[in-house]
């Protein structure tokens, strides 16, 4: 055999962030989509996307039969997501028809089918040349028409000729108890069923979607959850499962250049994941004011989600340390995105976090504080597990800050993440002498060889400033105390200092006695000298006039001896 | 019996007191929409002799007629005059209920 590529089953693209990436794809083209779930889940939300996405992105025309809300209501609703159906009906782009079967205005006498549902739809995808067809909600036609019997079989019949027509569909139906729709209409559509779910936990909504069926396709099985707001929907797929992150050698700044000397790579590693822990007010967001500036210097992305803190209150609280972070947000390098963590659920916060990194595609992100997430610790502990495996697939670096309850306690996000953490940093207040001081140490980083040194650190006016340690024979000393004992081993040094400049001084003294002494005797050994050395010319000269009197007068005798 | 489109059975100014328009809608000429408008004709002469009118639309040949009447099933009668709007699906084989749809029961007319 040889190994032909199989045919893959078509697919109609919905254009909605993230489902696509689930279903691998989209839509099956040309055939029938159930969706399903509760009131108030999305479901016409997500048939109006997949309609308006359709027309707008993929130039696929698109028809919208709705049975429950007039086409003027539709039309209104939508446009605060953005969407402007007016405009599309007016290029042709899209067909709405509106079918209204009131059950007090239908007398039934007789035997009759639904032919005229299928004129209706027939000639609007004709009029447009439709690629998609929307039809919200079919079972109202359940509540209109009396005889069930007719309604099943013209039902059957629709979806077969709705797949005669080529055309890719979605047909929306509510949750049944027990059953997927009320009216068992999944057993007609069997192609592809999307079960949509809106549920509360603790007060707090999270919708949520999964893939019931996809015949013929491949498709991620869990629940994923979506998001709509004022942009559509966004549905998160938390997918991504492997651990196939690259490693990269490249090392960004912490923005504190103490910090980065700890660090042995002198800095934290591109596209790890920080994790930066204390109780109140040791300042975290101080240091991740540091770290986002010195990304934004690099001229990089930088996403701040603040869940405690208003953007506003975090620029104004970071120029009390000398950072001004207003202009890298004019820049647009810097994008606050806040929100209470009570707004919305985990899986809710997750796909906004999504949706806004796809967006802003930053290359660092802070997370200040996960601790504010609420919820039970396994869902926090596998929205943080997600988070983080999102961010490194994107190889971009993560920067968290967590609140501690109590000093010296790990807290329970703080054991769950720790392992998902490439760089932890602990902040600890120190406490003796009466005094509480700042001690920052690096709990671990992995692959560089970092400090094992509590350092203290100082929250100035020009930032965040790393204290050199004092290392002495008094262990590691903080705070008031670590300047007693410096002031008392300067007292030391000086002391020491002073001894041995008078030991010098002495020895130079000593030294200079000592060649007076020489350069006297040496004097005094020259005028020896002097004095043996005339001494001896003297003896020379009465021996020269010795002898010159001797022959003076050998002369006179020997002249007379001559 | 051949159905013709906005076939006039029976003249008539449509502004008279009492007079009935009736549309039939149906789709091709099926068993269901020949045995609807022979039934139709029926209940006409026998209650409304004189004074109704009945519009046939094919809704094969004026698709986009459907969407106007708000029409779903065929054979699909609508009472357009007198008000208000009426209703009446299937191929009116039940006359009682023909009767009851169209305000026509003996007691409840008028």
């Amino acid at each position: 055999m040889t190994a032909t590529p199989l045919p893959r089953l078509p697919k109609s693209p919905t254009g909605i962030k993230g489902l696509d990436d689930v279903t691998l794809g989209g839509l099956p083209a040309g055939r029938p989509t159930l969706i399903c779930g509760g009131p108030g889940c999305g479901k016409t939300l997500l048939a109006t996307s997949f309609l308006v996405n359709g027309a707008a992105m993929f130039d696929e025309p698109g028809v919208f039969m709705s049975f429950e809300e007039s086409s003027a209501d539709l039309i209104q609703n939508v446009a605060s997501l953005g969407y402007d159906l007016a405009a599309l009906m007016a290029a042709k782009k899209l067909a709405m028809d509106f079918v209204r079967v009131e059950r007090s205005e239908i007398e039934e006498s007789g035997e009759y089918d639904l032919e005229g549902l299928f004129v209706r739809l027939g000639h609007a995808i004709q009029s447009i040349g439709a690629k998609r067809v929307v039809l919200d909600t079919l079972e109202v036609l359940f509540a209109g028409l009396g005889d069930t019997a007719i309604l099943r079989s013209e039902l059957r019949r629709l979806f077969a000729w709705l797949k005669q027509q080529n055309v890719s569909a979605i047909i929306t139906a509510e949750r049944g108890s027990g059953a997927l729709t009320r009216f068992g209409l999944e057993e007609y559509v069997s192609d592809c069923v999307l079960l949509l779910d809106n549920r509360v936990d603790e007060q707090i909504t999270t919708r949520r979607l999964r893939i019931v069926k996809y015949r013929g396709s491949a498709h991620g099985t869990n629940e994923y959850p979506f998001l709509i707001d004022t942009r559509g929907i966004s549905v998160l797929p938390v997918t991504s499962a492997g651990l196939a992150h690259g490693g990269s050698g490249a090392v960004v700044s912490s923005g504190i250049p103490g910090l980065n000397q700890m660090l042995g790579a002198g800095g934290f590693y591109l596209g790890t994941s920080i994790l930066v822990s204390g109780t109140a007010g040791t300042g975290k967001t101080s240091l991740a004011s540091h770290f986002v500036e010195s990304v934004c210097a690099r001229g990089e992305r930088c996403l701040y989600f603040a869940f405690e803190e208003s953007p506003a209150q975090i620029v104004r609280n970071m120029r009390s340390i000398g950072l001004d972070l207003q202009p890298r947000v004019d820049a647009g390098l810097l994008r606050f995105e806040a929100a209470r963590p009570s707004l919305f659920g985990l899986e809710m916060h997750l796909a906004r976090m999504y949706r806004e990194i796809e967006e802003f595609a930053p290359t660092a992100v802070v997370l200040d504080p996960i601790s504010a997430l609420r919820g039970d610790s396994g869902d926090v502990h596998s929205m943080l597990l997600r988070v983080i495996d999102l961010l490194k697939s994107r190889g971009i670096t993560g920067f968290l800050t967590n609140l501690l309850a109590a000093e010296g306690r790990m807290d329970h996000a703080d054991a769950g993440v720790s392992s998902l953490m490439d760089t932890w940093i602990s902040l600890v207040q120190l406490e003796s002498n009466g005094e509480r001081n700042r001690g920052l140490y690096v709990l671990k980083s992995r692959g560089m060889n970092h400090s094992n040194q509590i350092r203290e650190y100082q929250l100035t006016s020009q930032g965040v400033h790393l204290v050199d340690a004092y290392l002495g024979s008094g262990g590691v000393l903080t705070g008031s105390a670590r300047i007693t004992q410096e002031a008392l081993d300067e007292a030391t040094a000086r002391r020491r200092q002073l001894d041995a400049d008078r030991r010098r001084r002495e020895g130079e003294r000593k030294r200079a006695a000592l060649e007076r002494q020489i350069n006297d005797m040496r004097a005094t050994l020259e005028a020896e000298e002097q004095e043996a050395h005339q001494a001896a010319e003297h003896d020379a000269e009465l021996e020269r006039r010795f002898q010159a009197e001797r022959s003076a007068m050998a002369v006179q005798r020997g002249s007379k001896l001559a | 019996m051949s159905v013709s489109i906005q076939e006039s059975l029976e003249g008539g100014e449509p502004v008279e007191e009492g007079h009935y328009n009736l549309r039939l809608y149906v789709a091709g000429q099926t068993p269901k929409s020949i045995l609807a408008l022979a039934n139709l004709k029926s209940i006409c002469e026998q209650h409304l002799a004189g004074r109704y009118r009945i519009e046939v639309i094919d809704l094969l040949e004026y698709p986009q007629l459907a969407a106007g009447d708000q029409i779903l099933a065929v054979p699909t009668l609508v009472r357009r005059l007198p008000e208000p709007l009426k209703r009446i699906i299937g191929n009116l084989s039940d006359k009682e209920r023909v009767l009851v749809g169209l305000d026509l029961r003996p007691g409840a007319a008028k």
